[in-house]
């Protein structure tokens, strides 16, 4: 028996999710001992903190993009939001850090839900065109607003840890995977498959389409706030175009539809980055040919639609739980 | 009351009029085709009741409810169905999920409960493979509810999109050229199959076709299409011999 299954198989086995789970706890506990012993220096903990924002962003898109077929580029100014909601209401309201993440949550979320609304109505690229502008619009607001210190950027107070990171990464994945293989999830994929099919069987397709839409813009304010937090500083340039394209990039290597996939991507492209980190100006260059080697040789992505499953599970197992550091 | 009733329906596309003062009534139960030549607008008329498009003159009633107007997918909550020309199943899906959406608003579960696998989301999904089993089987495709939609063969694929427009319980079947690309054998078992659904779920079914020797054989009424108007209506002995159907089939007589 093959450790890959099709991702789409029918909900029965509760063992895989388990086991699964049981797993992410395991990898969590190696990391954090290997954190506390100083076995690994500050530098190697601060990627493996990048690594768990990555997870969340690309697996967030992946709802957007992979699983409900809609071409999202702005899902960085969706971070963004909730990155400068967040950091006002710790900052300067001297508000709790959870209400913090809670606040950023929201307003992510309700962005998304006034983006989505008006332009998920429609078929075709629209959206692509429209979260390419809030993206942009959100990037130079910040800047011309002195109250949260313009294109200088403000500092954060540090409030997360490892767990905190790992954990809402492991709460996304398993929420998002849930999502994905409920009666909604297979609205949000049938959508994709073929839009017309999916309104004439009594689909609400816009309903989907947007709900898919907030759902992905919530845990990117989760990321966002999560990642003003961990580096302590954030300026508004960190949530424009080029990082928008990064997570793209995480999800089309990882693979369309391909909840693994989207976390094996998080952590190979957060290795490359941390790899060329000396090297700036080959980030890109790199990016664009990782992306080129991937149409032409695996246009599907390393997973395809596949997921990740325990070799002994009977096939057709519910979630998938798998979360890499 | 009749079932269905379009009265004087128009559509036009600028300034070509696919579909021109078309009126078509069912009653609940029948079994009624619908004929033409290519480009006769009886696609269109499909894309009316569906919602696709809007009509541009004319109301369509169901069940003395209006349709015109309304969303396709609130038009399948009221119980019209169908099937496409040009195949549209969810290729990259499994079989059994592709009847599965169309059971997805008998049973309802919330979204919460989905994201926290509460009780209601495993009692929602068992009910939902059953009843997309249930159908599967009846038209013989449980075997392969694994496989994907896009890997069946031509004529399954055919009977799944059929299964697929049944299982979201409609009162009115539309089928657009059922028997396409089908040998004469595969008809003749599709022709018993629409038989026995239309008793089975006591439906109303309304058919596109272009094999003649399956209208003729199961439809009741006949309506005939011509250049967005209907030429003729009655009985299938009826339009058999009217020179009109045979004109615009076959050209005009002139010598």
């Amino acid at each position: 028996m093959t450790a890959v299954v099709d991702a789409r198989a029918p909900v029965s086995s509760k063992w895989n999710f388990w086991i699964l789970l049981l797993g992410a706890l395991v990898i969590y506990g190696v990391f954090q001992v290997l954190i506390d012993q100083r076995i690994l220096n500050s530098y190697s903990a601060l990627i493996l903190y990048q690594m768990c924002l990555n997870v969340i962003l690309a697996v967030s898109l992946n709802l957007i993009n992979g699983f409900t077929g809609q071409f999202s580029i702005g899902h960085a100014g969706f971070a963004g939001v909730g990155a400068y909601v967040s950091a006002v209401m710790t900052t300067k309201l001297h508000l709790p850090f959870p209400a913090a993440v809670a606040a950023a949550c929201l307003a992510a979320a309700v962005a998304g839900l006034v983006i989505g609304i008006p332009t998920l109505r429609l078929k075709g690229d629209y959206l692509a065109i429209t979260t390419l502008g809030f993206g942009e619009i959100i990037r130079v607001i910040l800047i011309n607003m002195p109250y949260v210190g313009g294109a200088a950027g403000m500092t954060v107070h540090r409030e997360t840890n490892f767990a905190w990171l790992y954990f809402s990464a492991l709460l996304t994945v398993v929420v998002i995977a849930n999502f994905v293989r409920s009666r909604h999830g297979r609205a949000c994929i049938a959508v994709r498959e073929n839009e017309i099919a999916a309104e004439m069987m009594g689909l609400n397709v816009t309903y989907y389409k947007v709900l898919a839409f907030t759902i992905g813009a919530l845990f990117a304010g989760l990321a966002g706030a999560l990642s003003a937090h961990t580096f302590y500083f954030i300026k508004p340039n960190s949530y424009g175009f080029l990082q928008s394209f990064n997570i793209l990039v995480i999800v089309v290597l990882g693979g369309l539809g391909s909840i693994t996939g989207s976390i094996l991507g998080a952590v190979v492209l957060t290795l490359i980055t941390a790899a060329l980190q000396d090297y700036p100006e080959w980030q890109m260059v790199i990016y664009s040919l990782i992306l080129i080697l991937i149409m032409i040789f695996r246009p599907q992505g390393l997973m395809g639609t596949k997921e990740f499953r325990i070799p002994f599970a009977r096939p057709g197992g519910r979630g998938n739980g798998h979360v890499a550091p | 009351m009749s079932l269905l009733e379009m009265d004087r329906v128009t559509c036009a596309f600028g300034g070509l009029k696919a579909v021109s003062e078309v009126s078509l009534r069912l009653e609940a139960g029948e079994l009624v085709g619908l004929i033409g030549p290519n480009g006769a607008g009886k696609t269109t008329v499909f894309n009316l009741l569906t919602g696709v498009y809007p009509p541009t003159e004319g109301r369509i009633l169901f069940e003395g409810r209006p349709v015109s107007g309304q969303s396709p997918w609130r038009i399948n909550h009221m119980g019209i169905a169908r099937t496409f020309q040009n195949i549209r199943l969810f290729g990259d899906m499994t079989v059994l999920d592709n009847v599965k959406i169309a059971c997805h608003n008998q049973v309802r579960y919330g979204v919460l409960s989905s994201i926290l696998r509460l009780p209601s989301h495993f009692r929602g999904e068992r009910q939902i493979e059953e009843q997309a089993l249930k159908f599967l089987s009846l038209f013989r495709l449980e075997e392969k509810k694994e496989e994907l939609a896009k890997n069946l063969p031509y004529g399954e694929q055919r009977r799944l999109e059929i299964a697929r427009a049944l299982a979201s319980r409609p009162k009115l079947l539309l089928l657009d050229e059922p028997a396409a690309g089908m040998n004469p054998q595969e008809t003749q078992d599709l022709m018993h199959l629409i038989g026995f659904i239309r008793k089975e779920f006591s439906l109303t079914i309304l058919l596109i076709e272009h094999d003649m020797s399956l209208v003729m054989g199961i439809c009741e009424r006949i309506y005939v299409l011509d250049h967005g108007t209907v030429i003729a209506h009655g009985r299938p002995e009826e339009i058999r011999s009217n020179p009109k159907v045979i004109e615009a089939y076959l050209g005009e007589v002139t010598s």
